[in-house]
């Protein structure tokens, strides 16, 4: 469904967000179970009223020591990382709080698209917010492209196709995702859900009228 | 036409619009809001030249990151006080009520809902914090939402949302002496892990849910978060309406009479079928504590740390040996006996009235034991005045507790109530994430009277091993068959 034809005006095209046809980037891999949002953005940089800002405390806890120096264990500090703009995780990433500030972390780190086995609800509705695109694979799509990271001799690359649908690397791998329908033309065409809701304004006030008669007694 | 769940009744009484490609777009009866996830939402508003659709249903109060201690004083951090007043004047500008930290009915947003009689059965509540499933105790649907859809329901008090499956968790029987809510929520969670529940609305049913006093109910259905689904539903019933008659925000009169007509029937009909279904026999529930980092990480207090070669999958294995690492712990170690440095009662878990007695009735007349620190922060400043009426204050503050003022606090660590790295605390919070104290704090949930026991032994204790002969019971809760009252041993 094409909704730029719907208004005549730009108001459903969301300013915050980037449309996502296809992007081909460089991978990061992260192969932690249950990752969650505490530790994609720890609580004390929620305290910002804006939402830019937090990309430099993205796995605040795991990305530096206490001593403000960069972890050299940790996955995304490797070489072959540095620039990254797919992440790939491990099972039921984004579990835990509702922080919005964990997708403008990933966002503003860089990250387009995050693949996993699966994603927490909360989590995964706050990415296509955002113009991040989440994509579920089966397990052993997961394990074929981690193994593929390892086995790069330097980095490794993948291209997400949202048109079509498809992973894809240039050495033979290929998987197929499917994502939402609504979720999918939200993404394709950056859209303002709030714009387009408000073009509902009549069946919004229908149900409000009726709402207040049931409550008033007027109607069942 | 075949009949359907509590859930269903709920979504399809809300439906205002069926997108062409799935969604629908659902009406928000109730919408809370805190400082920590709405100043964005506000200032999108005010870009786009948006108002309150509805600031009648829309209802504000400041609690994760407020002073718990000595409230007469500004907040000392100037981010935490900055984010506060965007509230307060985000309140102002856009005409919504809020309940700030001056205010005698602040507190925990999720305290504060039921508190003030604003959450009620079959109604849609959502808020940008995923600890709003507690309001499903009373039959409602409530879920946490990010901060765009918080801007979203601003503007139109609609939120665009897909379906999500129907999950039964049973809970047959009532469980024994010393055991309650937040342990059949924990040994749920250990049952069906993290992502058990992800996609799906869970309805708590069965003997022991029916038995459950209305905040017992909110701790469990506050918890469905972590098992990972959407939201958390208990059908309503007298129990429900009990609580709920008189509250100031209640109906009343013959409001109070047309709501109740409404609500009664807000039921599971017997013909309705679930997409899964889990039965737990709560007769078999022991006392839970989690020891690891995620609260499916979680055994019974005469349980062992696991070892991680006793998971079949390699990616178990690492994220056990990865918990253990982080929480210093050796596979095989008992459970009991482990020492705390920290107590912390509270959280929109576990801090309300009943949780403060349940609390009270293990401490009074013990004292903390040397090595811990303790504090108690009541769910909101209504709590707080309910339990020194009781002299509750004075029970935890003899002990040798913090008594402090009403917030999220320690329950997540934005406000100066923190963990020390290497400081292990015995928990009533809902989440021990790494971190999630306190950058290196070491936490283990469990139920408020497992926690108070812990203050008194300074180690992880089976709180029934505390129970006293003259002890009318632990727990409150299990009202309606007082023989599990009395103590076993």
């Amino acid at each position: 469904m094409d909704y730029s034809a719907l208004s005549p005006q730009s108001s459903v095209v969301n300013v915050f967000m980037k449309p996502f046809t296809s992007h081909t980037g460089r991978v990061a891999a992260l192969p932690r179970a249950n990752v969650d949002t505490d530790q994609i953005i720890p609580k004390q940089f929620l305290k910002r009223v804006e939402r830019t800002g937090f990309g430099r405390y993205l796995f605040y806890d795991w990305r530096l020591l206490p001593d403000g120096s960069e972890n050299p264990a940790f996955e995304l500090n490797q070489p072959n990382a540095a620039g990254a703009s797919i992440l790939l995780a491990g099972a039921n990433f984004g579990c835990g709080s509702s922080r919005e500030h964990a997708p403008w972390a990933l966002s503003e780190y860089g990250f387009r698209a995050i693949l996993a086995e699966s994603f927490a609800d909360i989590f995964f509705n706050n990415c296509v917010q955002n113009g991040i695109l989440p994509v579920r694979l089966t397990a052993a799509e997961m394990a074929d492209l981690f193994a593929r990271v390892t086995a790069a001799r330097g980095p490794y690359e993948l291209t997400v196709d949202l048109e079509q649908e498809t992973i894809t690397d240039n050495a033979g791998f290929r998987a197929r995702f499917t994502l939402d329908p609504y979720l999918r033309t939200k993404l394709l065409q950056g859209l303002d859900e709030i714009g387009l809701t408000l073009m509902q304004e009549e069946q919004i006030g229908r149900f409000e009228r009726r709402r207040a008669a049931i409550l008033a007694g007027v109607e069942p | 036409m075949s009949g359907r769940t509590l859930f269903e009744k709920v979504w399809d009484a809300h439906i205002v619009h069926r997108h062409p490609e799935g969604p629908v777009l659902l009406y928000v009866d109730l919408h809370l809001v805190h400082e920590v996830t709405s100043p964005q939402a506000f200032d999108g508003l005010r870009m786009a030249g948006r108002r309150v659709r509805r600031p009648d249903l829309t209802v504000a109060t400041v609690d994760h990151n407020v002073p718990t201690d000595d409230r007469a004083l500004p907040i000392a951090d100037e981010v935490s006080r900055r984010q506060v007043e965007a509230l307060v004047a985000n309140a102002e500008e856009f005409g919504i009520e809020l309940f700030d930290l001056h205010s005698p009915r602040q507190g925990i947003v999720h305290v504060i809902g039921p508190e003030l009689g604003l959450t009620t059965p079959g109604s849609v509540i959502v808020c940008g914090d995923s600890h709003t499933s507690t309001h499903g105790a009373f039959g409602a649907l409530a879920f946490g939402i990010g901060t765009s859809e918080v801007e979203h329901v601003l503007a139109t008090q609609t939120l665009v949302a897909s379906r999500p499956r129907t999950m039964e968790v049973r809970f047959d029987g009532l469980p024994g002496y010393g055991i309650g809510p937040k342990d059949l929520i924990l040994a749920l969670i250990g049952r069906i892990g993290t992502a058990g529940g992800t996609g799906h609305v869970i309805e708590y049913t069965g003997e022991a849910i029916r038995a459950l006093s209305m905040e017992g109910r909110m701790t469990v259905c506050n918890m469905s978060i972590e098992a990972g689904a959407r939201a958390g539903m208990i059908a309503p019933d007298e129990t429900t309406l009990e609580y709920l008659r008189g509250r100031p925000r209640a109906p009343r009169g013959r409001d109070w009479e047309r709501a109740v007509q409404r609500w009664l029937p807000l039921t599971t009909d017997s013909d309705a079928t679930y997409d899964t279904t889990v039965h737990i026999d709560a007769t078999a529930i022991a006392p839970q504590v989690t020891w690891g980092t995620n609260p499916g990480m979680v055994t019974e207090i005469g349980g062992r740390v696991p070892d991680p070669d006793d998971f079949a999958s390699e990616a178990d294995r690492r994220a056990v040996e990865r918990a253990l690492a982080y929480m210093d712990l050796k596979p095989g170690t008992p459970l009991e006996g482990l020492a705390v440095n920290r107590v912390f009662v509270g959280s929109c878990t576990n801090a309300r009235i009943e949780d403060l007695r349940e609390a009270a009735r293990v401490v009074e007349g013990r004292r903390v034991s040397n090595h811990v620190r303790a504090m108690v922060v009541p769910g909101s400043m209504q709590v707080k005045a309910q339990a020194e009426r009781e002299g509750l204050d004075r029970i935890f503050t003899a002990a040798g507790f913090e008594w402090r003022n009403a917030g999220c606090s320690m329950c997540l660590g934005m406000n100066p109530d923190i963990l020390q790295p290497g400081e292990r605390c015995a928990s009533t919070s809902n989440r021990n994430f790494e971190g999630r104290q306190g950058r290196g704090g070491r936490t283990h949930l469990m139920s408020p009277a497992m926690a108070a026991a812990a203050a008194i032994e300074g180690c992880l204790v089976d709180v029934r091993r505390l129970g006293r002969t003259e002890d009318s019971g632990l727990r409150t809760e299990w009202t309606t068959r007082p023989s599990v009252l009395s103590p076993q041993s």
